[in-house]
């Protein structure tokens, strides 16, 4: 059977894994090619990074890290934060990312999803969407790191990338984020139910049952998470016994 | 000994290196890992490995692309026999066809062709994750568990004509091609490279392989 699978997120900030409460008073947690290769050994799944570094003049440091990264852990490795071109899809992959999340550029520019599907192959692009709620069953997405508000409904956005080829989507509940009271499982299960391409949970998670809710009532293939690892609260494998207590299919 | 390494381009070239470098590190006979697509080293290889992720039209036409890669690659694999292994697109282009966006030739080294994942609505397409694979007795799968889980992520699968070449499969919910092999022909549906320590060991079952 196909296991739901457990993703550490490092947000990386010039070559530093810090975290947001909230997207915004980041603390710093670590070294990323060290967390990495913990997380590697303690049966994570998937690693995923989100570069968070405003300057571009910093972003070299990221493929150092991706670099290094890659060389250590053979597990999938998903790299996201201010991926704008083909060109910046390409760099991440050859540094050894396996998938590249696309955000803002996506949004700002629909053809991208399709253009980077056809040329690295849907598996490779991750979509990420940051969405706030905004009434009954109902979300509209924020670009620039939850910074910008859009009107765009983030049901439709999803259904329109996964059918421009997206490979997954990676979905932040921005309501949810950083606040440990769990999944926006609303959200995930409209957005999961309506599209035919893997759903990542992301935002809220705060304690184990909200990783079996993410699962089954949200519908996520995939449970992300950040600070709750980081800090040392849970363990991977907390996570994973606990599931597999609750009979959902995880890799022990 | 000369493990080559074919660079055409793909996505998770970088991957399978040093995946392939990290194994081969350990073994009392290292390899020289050649990465190249350059015909004439493909044809002092020793050992050859083809990654591919993405459309197998694409990665096709990529092969094609590069002057006397694909004759090369022929000659040593079917011509010398030397053993071969390819990961994801990489092991699905060794069949007859493929009927992903429209229908497109393949190597046609292993009878069979490439069709699209049928399951059941609830199951997500692509079949991304991990999952567990179970298999005939092999020594290409020596020191690895029945129902072991290793990382797979596909839409289309590789049905072999035969059931002889399929050494391996997985379930979603209906059985799917994990491993295919011909004489000394391999290949793997999941991804080794991203399998973790099973994923290593797989690959130093094929490093130590000698196919007769």
């Amino acid at each position: 059977m196909l296991k739901k699978r457990i993703i550490p997120c490092l947000d990386v900030d010039r070559g530093r894994v810090v975290k947001g409460v909230n997207f915004v008073d980041l603390i710093d947690a670590g070294d990323p090619v060290e967390q990495a290769k913990i997380y590697n050994s303690e049966g994570a799944d998937e690693l995923c990074f989100l570069d968070i570094t405003a300057s571009s003049d910093d972003r070299e440091t990221l493929f150092e890290v991706v670099k290094k990264t890659a060389e250590n852990c053979f597990i999938p490795l998903t790299v996201g934060g201010g991926v704008r071109t083909i060109d910046d899809i390409s760099r991440l992959l050859h540094h050894g990312a396996d998938k590249v999340s696309i955000n803002t550029a996506a949004v700002e520019n629909i053809d991208l999803v399709a253009i980077a599907a056809k040329k690295y192959g849907s598996s490779t692009i991750v979509i990420a969407v940051d969405a706030k709620k905004n009434g009954d069953k109902s979300w509209n997405i924020f670009t620039h790191g939850g910074r910008k508000p859009t009107d765009i409904d983030a049901l439709e956005y999803c259904i329109e990338v996964a059918n421009l080829g997206a490979g997954e989507i990676l979905l932040t509940s921005m309501d949810r984020d950083g606040t440990k009271i769990g999944f926006d499982n609303e959200l995930l299960s409209t957005v999961s139910s309506s599209i035919d391409i893997p759903v990542i949970a992301s935002g809220g998670v705060g304690n184990l049952e909200h990783f079996v809710e993410g699962v089954l009532k949200g519908g996520a293939s995939a449970l992300l998470a950040a600070s709750i690892f980081h800090f040392g609260e849970y363990s991977i494998k907390d996570v994973k016994t606990y599931l597999a207590e609750q009979n959902i299919a995880v890799r022990i | 000994m000369k493990l080559v390494i074919i660079n055409y381009g793909s996505g998770n070239l970088h991957s399978v290196h040093k995946a392939f470098e990290a194994v081969n590190n350990n073994l009392e006979n290292p390899y020289e890992i050649i990465v190249t697509n350059t015909p004439s080293e493909i044809l002092n290889a020793d050992k050859l490995v083809l990654p591919g992720v993405g459309a197998f039209q694409d990665c096709k036409n990529a092969i094609h692309k590069i002057e006397g890669l694909f004759e090369s690659l022929e000659e040593v694999v079917i011509g010398e026999k030397k053993a071969f292994m390819g990961i994801c697109v990489g092991m699905q282009l060794l069949a007859e066809k493929s009927l992903e966006f429209g229908e497109c030739e393949g190597f046609g080294w292993i009878p069979g062709e490439v069709i699209k994942i049928e399951a059941p609505a609830d199951y997500k397409i692509p079949h991304m994750g991990w999952n567990e694979v179970t298999f005939r007795n092999h020594e290409l799968l020596n020191n690895i568990s029945q129902n072991t889980d290793f990382y797979f992520v596909h839409s289309y699968y590789f049905r072999t004509q035969k059931n002889e070449n399929c050494i391996a499969t997985t379930k979603y919910p209906n059985p799917i091609t994990a491993a295919v092999l011909k004489e000394n022909i391999y290949g793997t549906q999941f991804h080794p490279e991203k399998s973790h320590n099973n994923g290593k060991q797989i690959i130093t079952n094929f490093l130590e392989w000698e196919p007769s």
